[in-house]
């Protein structure tokens, strides 16, 4: 089911571009719009989708399974920090629900590159990085060897 | 050299009725060439197609698409504002308005004052100049900082392509107008040779129509009426309804650039 764009929508500011996580969305040398350049490869992940300010971007299923008018569409709205969804079934039957994309404010969470760096050490830890502070607890539970070395 | 009519001081060596006639073969080329690509491109076709897929589960009566299409003329066309990056919204908005002026300003000092014998009045000398140097500051910026293929894609600022026909030319055009103005007014030897390239920069803008992107000038204001009246006829292009929640959270859009 790859994605495809509205010409007559996109204005080619890049989100898609800059979001795509399999880098197959990119600016038509032509017309300066958006395109999806190998819609094979293309894993129906919606990231370009949902990041379409202008909603320019849709997804067409294959004409062997999924013909005759369905469609799924989203509306991301970042300042509510909703995702709405709306699905057409081909027999005319819709669908519609709304997720959340996050329920903290934007900024709230600290991203990795602002932690301190791990030492050495913590690599032969077997607690992942920020572990167990990032948990909110004192300590995880971990297995031992006869000899004591964790 | 702002309060100048360049077109005036030109008639003492080309004829009032030549530049006329390259102003209006230039029109009739804009015309010709979005004629075609619209024939062409069957844009026209799509859109009225798109149209009845879109008709919605409310008819709109006469009053509604008036405000709509008011709208649509304030908002999305005089004030640029489908653009989501306030950037590139300015950036156009200084080149959309430094076009405007320069086109106008151009057609009024080539067909009411022609020759110095009618005396032009300040206004129109300074806004093709100042135009012009708005199209300058606006494509320049647009072209090194903002143009998608720099900004997201990662692209070198000096690459070109086909997408480029359009500004590049713009910007030559407007550019040289400029320079074709100073030199004629400090009574350079160049000026015949500034004049010939502004002339060939502005066949280039206006007669390559149907391979650049000039009539998005025509087509945009139109899409963004079709988006409106899908929006208030209930069909949306299948889009969902807003969520019903309320907007607490910002928002958190970076510029895409993490090429």
């Amino acid at each position: 089911m790859p994605t495809f764009v509205y010409m007559t929508r996109c204005d080619g500011c890049g989100y898609c571009v800059d979001i795509c996580p399999s880098d197959i969305m990119h600016i038509d040398e032509t017309y300066r719009r958006a395109f999806n350049i190998e819609p094979n490869f293309c894993w129906e992940c919606y990231s370009c989708v949902k990041a379409c300010p202008q909603n320019a971007i849709d997804v067409r299923g294959y004409a062997d399974f999924a013909p005759l008018g369905h469609s799924v569409r989203t509306l991301r709205e970042e300042d509510k920090g909703t995702i709405s969804w709306k699905l057409k079934f081909r027999d005319g039957r819709e669908k519609s629900f709304v997720s959340p994309i996050r329920t903290t404010p934007w900024g709230s969470i600290k991203p990795p590159g602002e932690y301190e760096r791990p030492s050495p050490d913590a690599l032969k830890s077997q607690e992942l990085a920020h572990e167990p502070d990032a948990l909110h607890v004192d300590k995880l539970p971990a297995m031992t060897s006869k000899r004591g070395a964790v | 050299m702002i309060d100048i009519n360049p077109f005036a001081v030109l008639s003492d060596t080309v004829s009032p009725a030549l530049m006329q006639t390259f102003v209006a073969l230039m029109a009739a080329l804009v015309a010709a060439g979005t004629v075609f690509d619209l024939l062409h491109k069957k844009s026209a076709r799509y859109f009225f197609q798109n149209a009845r897929r879109n008709r919605g589960d409310r008819v709109l009566d006469t009053g509604e698409k008036a405000a709509l299409a008011a709208k649509t003329v304030v908002v999305d066309w005089l004030a640029a504002g489908e653009f989501c990056n306030a950037r590139r919204r300015l950036a156009h908005l200084l080149t959309m308005y430094g076009f405007l002026a320069y086109a106008i300003s151009t057609v009024v000092m080539v067909f009411a004052y022609p020759t110095p014998d009618t005396q032009t009045p300040a206004l129109w000398p300074m806004a093709w100049h100042l135009g012009a140097f708005l199209i300058c500051a606006g494509g320049i910026w647009f072209w090194f900082f903002i143009r998608v293929d720099v900004s997201a894609e990662g692209h070198s600022p000096f690459r070109v392509v086909r997408a480029d026909l359009f500004v590049l030319s713009l910007l030559a055009n407007a550019a040289l107008a400029l320079i074709w103005s100073w030199l004629q007014w400090s009574g350079s030897e160049w000026t015949n040779v500034a004049l010939g390239l502004y002339l060939f920069s502005a066949m280039v803008l206006f007669g390559s129509v149907p391979w650049s992107k000039f009539s998005h000038m025509f087509y945009k204001p139109a899409a963004a009426y079709r988006k409106r009246v899908e929006d208030a006829n209930g069909s949306r292009a299948n889009l969902p309804a807003p969520a019903d929640a309320a907007s607490t959270l910002g928002s958190a859009r970076t510029p895409p650039s993490h090429y």
